[in-house]
């Protein structure tokens, strides 16, 4: 018996190797920057990087195989491999960009670097575990990884009032709505006795509760995952948590925990309340247990999300804010892709979160550099940059047309996908509200460009001069969102296959 | 013996009151405090659930849910000294730089 645990978890270590190189890689950073910090006041990233690099040697590898690991707590299947690799590619990304954030270089955040590069690590290896995780204590755990992570981040320059706010209202929605989850889990346990989803989808088959009771728990535990992916009735926290915290960590928060988030929620979803007993006329399709409106709520969910999001960006004027109503905007675009409850659905979103991935970070980023180099996140400064910084101008304004999903970019493929997604599922009303959202959605995001382009420039009329190190990343961010605006093909078949999951058809 | 539904009252008792705490009170502290409130009346529900069941998962889930309650609130105290160091307040009214 013991030998056959010990057998089982050197295997199940085995096919951990991912998460423990981030691990490793976490312990690292915080015990070298103790040693050399003071010489090497970079040490952190550098550290951060490599073991970041050896992590996706290790995803790579792991690409492909499918089983259940650590006595089905956690599972390595494509579909989490596949967000293995965004939360990878933006973590890499948002390390480069803190190493050139002016808000961490000037403020007393330098003191503290290697710990703000030990809590993005944490926070990767929380949206990793978050991904994978089969059972309802590893989620709740790995969502509470993530949650108290990113706490730390928004309040990290703590000199600046804004930001402690920020991680202020951070910490009490998130505390809320994780409280909502665990009565919600804490009823489902009550129900079925279990706490891994595959038992609970078979006692919820076996035993047909009344819908009611399942209906309270699944209200209770989507406020979790509401929260952690800002759709509307929880997204209260995300405008003054993103405008307050620090450029570099809003960036990350808005790509890396709402991706674990989704993934989490979709895993959830489709394993807990899905029977798989019926086969539907369509491949890949989902029929949801019986008495459940779950197609309806989350439609109801994601209609609310993107025309809440939408209208009230309108109103913004700083854009840090702006980015946030509209990363509440395409939460609700990618709940589209869940509403069709088909795989057809999941791969629409996979291929839209590698477009908000580049798209969005681009887009934070040229916000971070005119935010440096003019001292100021407000729509105002924009006027007449395009005659001042001709490059980020051109480069933002690609980030902002992918945003609104205009071809011939990226952004527009992700679109593209998911409302096929739903026309196909014959959801015609939710594609008409989301198609009315991205015309909504150009007002806001061309204001920003008419200011760039057609405005006259009131304070200082130098030109704006980069670093060829600014230049680089953002050449980084916008080959991607152009190439694969056209050149989408194999995108579109690693999504198509990304969406099997463990045990799932 | 006490039923379970017992227990399943007294929770949901407890859980609206901590709710309710979070939204009406002003005071950050206190607010903490009506979190702890949420998250122990979930560790009742999960103790009882578990007795009635049988088996020891829920006790278990017990355990995860205090560690991180504890987690939480440390953040969330350090926080608050942060936000008082610069503030000299607690009062989440007159903390509101941020709004629309």
């Amino acid at each position: 018996m013991e030998e056959r645990f010990i057998i089982e978890l050197t295997q199940s270590l085995k096919n951990f190797l991912p998460e423990v190189s981030l691990t490793v890689t976490l312990s690292l950073v915080i015990l070298l920057d103790l040693i050399f910090g003071r010489r090497f006041k970079n040490i952190g990233a550098f550290v951060s990087l490599a073991g970041l690099v050896v992590t996706l040697f290790f995803t790579i590898k792991q690409y492909g195989g499918s089983y259940q690991i650590f006595r089905g707590m956690f599972v390595v299947d494509p579909y989490s491999t596949f967000f293995k690799f965004v939360f990878l590619l933006s973590a890499f990304v948002i390390v480069i960009f803190s190493l050139q954030s002016y808000e961490l270089r000037e403020t007393s955040a330098r003191r503290r670097i290697g710990e703000y590069y030990f809590f993005i690590l944490s926070l990767t290896l929380g949206a990793f575990l978050m991904a994978g995780s089969v059972n309802l204590i590893m989620m709740y755990l790995s969502l509470e990884l993530v949650s108290i992570s990113s706490y730390i981040l928004a309040g990290y320059i703590k000199e600046s009032e804004r930001s402690s706010e920020a991680s202020m209202k951070y910490v009490i929605y998130g505390a809320l709505s994780s409280g909502l989850m665990i009565y919600g889990i804490s009823l489902v346990y009550g129900l079925t006795g279990e706490l891994n989803i595959y038992a609970i989808n078979a006692s919820f088959l076996s035993s047909g509760y009344s819908p009611i009771v399942l209906m309270i728990s699944l209200v209770l535990i989507l406020a979790g995952f509401g929260y952690k992916i800002s759709a509307v009735p929880f997204h209260y926290w995300t405008p003054d948590v993103y405008e307050g915290a620090p450029i570099t960590v809003t960036a990350f928060l808005s790509v890396s925990s709402k991706a674990a988030g989704f993934a989490m929620l979709v895993r959830f979803l489709k394993a807990s309340f899905i029977d798989r007993t019926i086969t539907l006329g369509i491949e890949g399709a989902w029929a949801v247990i019986q008495g459940l409106p779950l197609t309806e709520i989350v439609a109801v969910l994601s209609a609310l999300t993107m025309t809440v999001g939408n209208i009230i960006a309108i109103w913004q004027n700083n854009l840090k804010r702006m980015l946030a109503y509209s990363s509440i905007a395409h939460a609700g675009y990618i709940l589209m892709g869940v509403v069709v409850m088909q795989n057809l659905g999941i791969s629409a979103m996979l291929i839209y979160f590698l477009a908000y991935l580049f798209m969005n970070l681009g887009a934070f980023y040229c916000v971070m550099l005119v935010a440096e180099k003019t001292g100021s996140e407000d729509i105002e400064v924009y006027k007449g940059l395009g005659y001042r910084a001709p490059f980020l101008s051109i480069v933002f304004t690609i980030f902002l047309v992918s945003l609104t999903g205009i071809p011939p970019t990226f952004g527009f493929i992700g679109k593209l996908y998911l409302f096929s997604a739903l026309i196909n599922a014959k959801v015609i009303w939710l594609a008409v509200v989301g198609v009315l959202n991205s015309v909504v959605s150009l007002y806001y995001y061309i204001r920003v460009v008419r200011n760039m382009f057609l405005g006259d420039p009131e304070s200082g009329k130098e030109p704006i001069n980069f670093s060829p190190a600014h230049i680089v990343v953002m050449l980084i961010l916008v080959i991607p969102t152009l190439l694969f605006g056209v050149y989408f093909t194999p995108i579109v078949n690693f999504a198509q296959i990304s969406v099997a999951m463990f045990g799932l058809r | 013996m006490i039923p379970l539904s017992w227990y399943l009252f007294l929770s949901l008792i407890l859980f609206t009151i901590g709710v309710l705490g979070v939204l009406i009170r002003r005071n950050a502290i206190v607010i903490f405090m009506c979190i702890e409130l949420m998250l122990n009346s979930v560790n009742l529900a999960l103790v009882g659930f578990s007795s009635y069941i049988g088996n020891e998962i829920g006790q278990m889930l017990v355990f995860f849910v205090l560690v991180v309650a504890a987690a939480e609130v440390s953040v969330g105290l350090a926080i608050i000294i942060a936000i008082f160091r610069n503030r000299l307040t607690v009062n989440i009214d007159e903390i509101n730089l941020l709004k629309w």
